[in-house]
């Protein structure tokens, strides 16, 4: 299944690792990076398979839930 | 005892600290970081200094900042509660050379049991028993896998410097020791700039017990009996109880024996916890936290005591308002944390506002925040504590999810749900293990 669309941010807190890069491609349920919360690691996961055309944030940044993170085609 | 005490922490044990200096008629100060203008323990302390911005290396970390407080304010005595400095050797050494009195033990004694080898060399060389496992740093795959081989898998890889899960990985085959051990070292390194590890045997499904213990400077050691804290997730406690629901006489008194036989060794003159693991009937040392602990309120609720005037108290050099022969215990204690999260999501955190906020009126409840409060991404979880009591185990439970019932957090996901369900469940009311009760996924989806 390939569609367009964007990787979300699943909670609020920093972007700890990126995990994945511009032309990388990402199956449904690959880890494409880590975002620290309340102290914990939480993996962000690809709701979507395809190729990554866009990353929108770096490590460091501060994010809040539902932040586009990633575009995919 | 002291002329002004500042509270290095913020949250639920913030605002339970200044409860006691209020009590005491200890003027109080609190520090606060930018992301906790406006928050309960700002407020309830009798001056509030704001020590930097959100994320806690830059304020509930930074400890040139904390000392330049109490300085400016005029502190003669630092609690550091649990979690951020508490257990911080640099720190507690820092503020006794500048002249401000640590409300926990000596920087040697800290040091000593924060590192998780030497404490287990040191259990083991009173001739005590600690979990099967080394006694040096492992440093290659080759002495893992050795020592897999003599301890049988699946065995737990730790940092030395490790605490609250973190730095803690189990591997359940040969294969998997090359991952745990980089995984382990790297926690142990950033976090806690240790990256020593070492191996135990790991027990799967064993049941977490630790004994309070209380010392002061004249010498006397009282331990305030055990706590069961072993339904966890992550490897960190949800629920605790005092006494443990399966520990015989026997059990105990070889538990308590042991923690006050290291507690008098080391010379222990504060409040600290010797945490183990008990097998069927084998009592395992695990480690001793040098600080207070996040479920201390059910010792004082089976106990009487208040934990924190005794810390304060052994502090000034008083002795302890007990000794072993006047310490009873009356009844179950049960405590449950509230976190902001959400258990049917697999526990993730639910960082947000709190919207709506009411506390039930006939439990005791630890909380660091109110309506109206932000909950921060910036620090862990942990919102609230329900302590409940009553004279069998069953009618502590009973009174818990009474308040737990009544209990209303509106705003972020909290565990409120998932602990009335568990209390609800016969694995609980059969003091069940965390397999039982956190792994049956059926209960568990009904949280939501």
């Amino acid at each position: 299944m390939t569609a367009p669309g964007e990787i979300l941010s699943p909670i609020t807190g920093s972007v700890f690792r990126i995990h994945a890069a511009v032309g990388d491609a990402v199956e449904v349920e690959q880890v494409v990076a880590i975002i620290e919360s309340m102290k914990l690691e939480i993996e962000v996961e690809s709701e979507l398979a395809g190729t990554i055309v866009s990353v929108l944030v770096a490590e460091g940044d501060a994010i809040a839930e539902g932040d586009a993170m990633f575009t995919v085609q | 005892m002291f002329q002004k005490v500042l509270v290095a922490n913020r949250g639920e044990i913030a605002v339970r600290i200044l409860r006691t200096l209020r009590e005491l008629g200890i003027p109080s100060v609190a520090i606060y970081s930018e992301a906790d203008v406006g928050a309960l323990h700002v407020e309830l302390a009798d001056e509030a200094v704001l020590i930097g911005p959100a994320p806690a290396t830059a304020s509930y970390l930074d400890a040139d900042a904390i000392v330049a407080a109490c300085q400016a304010s005029g502190c003669d005595a630092l609690h550091p509660g649990y979690g951020f400095l508490s257990e911080n050797a640099a720190f507690a050494a820092r503020c006794c050379d500048e002249g401000i009195t640590f409300v926990g033990p000596s920087s040697e004694v800290i040091a000593l049991m924060g590192d998780k080898i030497r404490a287990r060399r040191l259990v083991a060389s009173l001739g005590l028993p600690i979990v099967p496992g080394t006694l040096e740093p492992v440093e290659t795959v080759s002495e893992a896998r050795a020592a897999g081989a003599e301890l049988g898998f699946p065995v737990a890889i730790k940092a030395a410097g490790g605490g609250g899960g973190i730095g803690f990985r189990v591997a359940r085959d040969p294969e998997e020791l090359e991952q745990a051990l980089a995984s382990s070292r790297s926690e142990g390194e950033r976090f806690f700039g240790n990256g020593e590890v070492y191996i135990e045997r790991y027990f799967d499904d064993p049941r977490h017990v630790e004994v309070q213990i209380l010392g002061d400077s004249t010498g006397n050691v009282v331990h305030l009996g055990e706590r069961d804290c072993t339904i966890q997730r992550r490897h960190q406690k949800l629920v605790e109880e005092s006494p443990a629901p399966t520990v015989s006489a026997d059990v105990r008194s070889r538990m308590t024996g042991l923690a006050t036989t290291l507690a008098a060794h080391i010379g222990y003159t504060t409040a600290g916890t010797i945490e183990g693991l008990l097998v069927d009937d084998d009592f395992y040392f695990l480690e001793m936290n040098t600080r207070l602990q996040v479920e201390h309120p059910v010792t004082e609720a089976v106990t009487g005591l208040d934990l924190v005037r005794e810390q304060l108290a052994a502090a000034a050099g008083q002795p302890l308002s007990v000794t072993q022969a006047d310490v009873r215990t009356e009844g179950t204690a049960i405590e449950c944390r509230i976190n902001a999260e959400a258990a049917h999501k697999n526990f993730i955190p639910s960082p947000g506002t709190i919207e709506r906020y009411s506390e039930p009126s006939d439990a005791r409840v630890d909380s660091g925040v109110r309506g109206g409060s932000i909950v921060s991404p910036h620090y862990d979880s942990l919102l609230a504590k329900v302590i409940a009591i009553g004279d069998t185990r069953e009618e502590a439970t009973a009174h818990m999810i009474e308040a737990l019932d009544e209990f209303e957090i509106v705003g972020v996901a909290t565990l409120l749900p998932f602990h009335r369900s568990l209390l609800r469940t016969t694995q609980w009311a059969e003091a069940g293990t965390a397999r039982d009760l956190i792994s049956d996924r059926d209960w568990l989806r009904a949280t939501a």
